[in-house]
């Protein structure tokens, strides 16, 4: 079977493996075949202008796009499933996806959901945790984010910064392998930004797995162990982010940050 | 203007305006039930099951409820179903109002922002549970108002059903002008009844609404 082309996936040791994926809306291709390897514990950023196909393909890896071609693994365990139909696959990808945290540009907090609410919906309705001990470890995660104090307030009556550090300990609350934000700061004001960046500059410190999107280059430099900059469905360059930002090898790469750096 | 007649058919227009508010709350469940079952046939991924739902609606809402309910209360006897008049407007009202029902109920579902789909499923919650703990709970505010004004839309069609000779609230007031002549005092009482009746259900669901969208103003 397709699934099994790579029996020895599980002992390659990669939190995420990205080969040769795939991705065409219509004529237009977005994703020409793509190769990406993240290392347990690993933070990558992937940066690019917009287009360049950085948010396909990290919403591909969640399968909120399906790909045509190639394939996903996290942690030994293939994500796309071309063989696998109808209610085998749902179910595959249910569970795939409780080990996978998604931070999107629009925070899609749950409005009709209190801040703790939203936290603790997936672990007690996914993992079946009561409501006294989900309600203890999520109230935690809101003090991680700083939020504490906000555990009953509605999403209405948060800011856009705070909006999005309760998306990500919501995300954190299904105790996931891996972090896939989503140009997490692209919809804050200015002065939002930072309080979002501090969050995730303390899960880079404690190891989380992490796959950035990103369009703040000096986010990326500081945090990341890895850049990716992706034009045109590809991958045009990577490295680590004092080589890729200081000393980029391709034209193209030391145009965007040319753009980018005079735009900031 | 005859005021003592107006005061003394009062109790019998309140008795014949019950009969239009249970016709209408029958008419009114049915019409939900048959929705619901009109919103999950289209959404499936089979064109069998879609095609029939989107049919049924098409044709009840391309042609007059005043025609339907005719063609529902003598069809039934030319195939031999015999159904006595009320039974056959409760069925014809909410036949037709479900089919208006499933289309406000798809609205609101629609209207709520993919990204609260996503959001569900990227947590690991299936289709079904995304539905039932995210989607619809949020839908159901905007159900709420768009049910409520075919709630209204309901009960003043229900006045239709006279011409079946359910004795409701139209019904009788014809029956009494009939013996008294006078159309105008009977029908002024008539008005007056089914507008409170109405503006009961418009408080009723603005109400709702408020209550349950707080979330949205705290």
């Amino acid at each position: 079977m397709d699934s099994n082309s790579k029996d020895d996936h599980a002992n390659t040791g990669l939190m995420l493996d990205i080969i040769n994926v795939k991705k065409a809306f219509g004529e237009l291709k977005v994703l020409k075949g793509i190769d990406l390897q993240v290392q347990r514990g690993q933070i990558v950023s992937i940066i690019g202008s917009s287009g360049s196909g950085k948010s396909t393909l990290l919403r591909s890896i969640n399968h909120l796009e399906t790909i045509d071609d190639g394939e996903i693994w996290l942690d030994g365990v293939r994500v796309n499933q071309p063989g696998m139909k109808g209610l085998a696959f749902e179910n595959h990808i249910n569970s795939v996806r409780q080990n996978m945290g998604m931070v999107f540009q629009q925070f899609n907090l749950f409005p009709h959901l209190s801040t703790m609410d939203n936290v603790r919906l997936a672990p007690m309705k996914l993992k079946g945790i009561g409501k006294s001990e989900a309600t203890e470890f999520c109230m935690e995660l809101l003090e991680k984010v700083g939020l504490e104090a906000k555990a009953d307030t509605y999403p209405s009556h948060l800011s856009g910064g705070q909006k999005q550090r309760v998306a990500i300990a919501r995300a954190l609350a299904m105790q996931p392998k891996v972090m896939l934000f989503d140009e997490a700061t692209s919809a804050l004001d200015p002065e939002l930004v930072e309080e979002v960046n501090l969050v995730m500059k303390q899960l880079a410190s404690e190891h989380m797995t992490m796959l950035i999107v990103t369009h703040e280059m000096n986010f990326a430099s500081e945090v990341s162990d890895h850049v990716l900059f992706m034009d045109q469905g590809v991958v045009c360059e990577q490295g680590p982010p004092e080589q890729l930002f200081s000393n980029p090898k391709e034209e193209r790469t030391r145009e965007f940050l040319k753009k980018h750096l005079q735009q900031q | 203007m005859d005021f003592a007649l107006m005061w003394e058919i009062t109790p019998l227009l309140l008795k014949a305006a019950w009969i239009t508010v249970t016709i209408s709350v029958l008419g009114f469940i049915l019409g939900l039930l048959v929705a619901t079952i009109l919103v999950m046939m289209r959404a499936s991924a089979f064109r069998l099951i879609r095609w029939p739902a989107r049919i049924y609606v098409s044709v009840i809402r391309g042609t007059p409820f005043f025609v339907q309910l005719l063609i529902f209360y003598y069809g039934g006897s030319a195939f031999g179903i015999n159904l006595d008049a009320y039974t056959a407007g409760v069925l014809a009202l909410g036949l037709n109002i479900g089919a208006y029902m499933s289309e406000a109920i798809r609205g609101s579902l629609l209207a709520v922002d993919n990204g609260q789909n996503e959001a569900s499923r990227s947590l690991g919650f299936s289709r079904t549970q995304t539905m039932i703990s995210i989607i619809l709970p949020q839908a159901a505010g905007l159900m709420i108002r768009s049910l409520g004004v075919l709630a209204v839309i309901l009960i003043k069609g229900s006045s239709l059903v006279s011409i079946i000779s359910v004795v409701e609230l139209t019904y009788q007031s014809q029956r009494i002008i009939s013996s008294t002549y006078k159309p105008f005092e009977v029908f002024a009482v008539s008005a007056g009844l089914y507008l409170i009746l109405i503006y009961g259900v418009i408080s009723f669901v603005d109400w709702l609404y408020n209550r349950y969208t707080r979330y949205l103003s705290h």
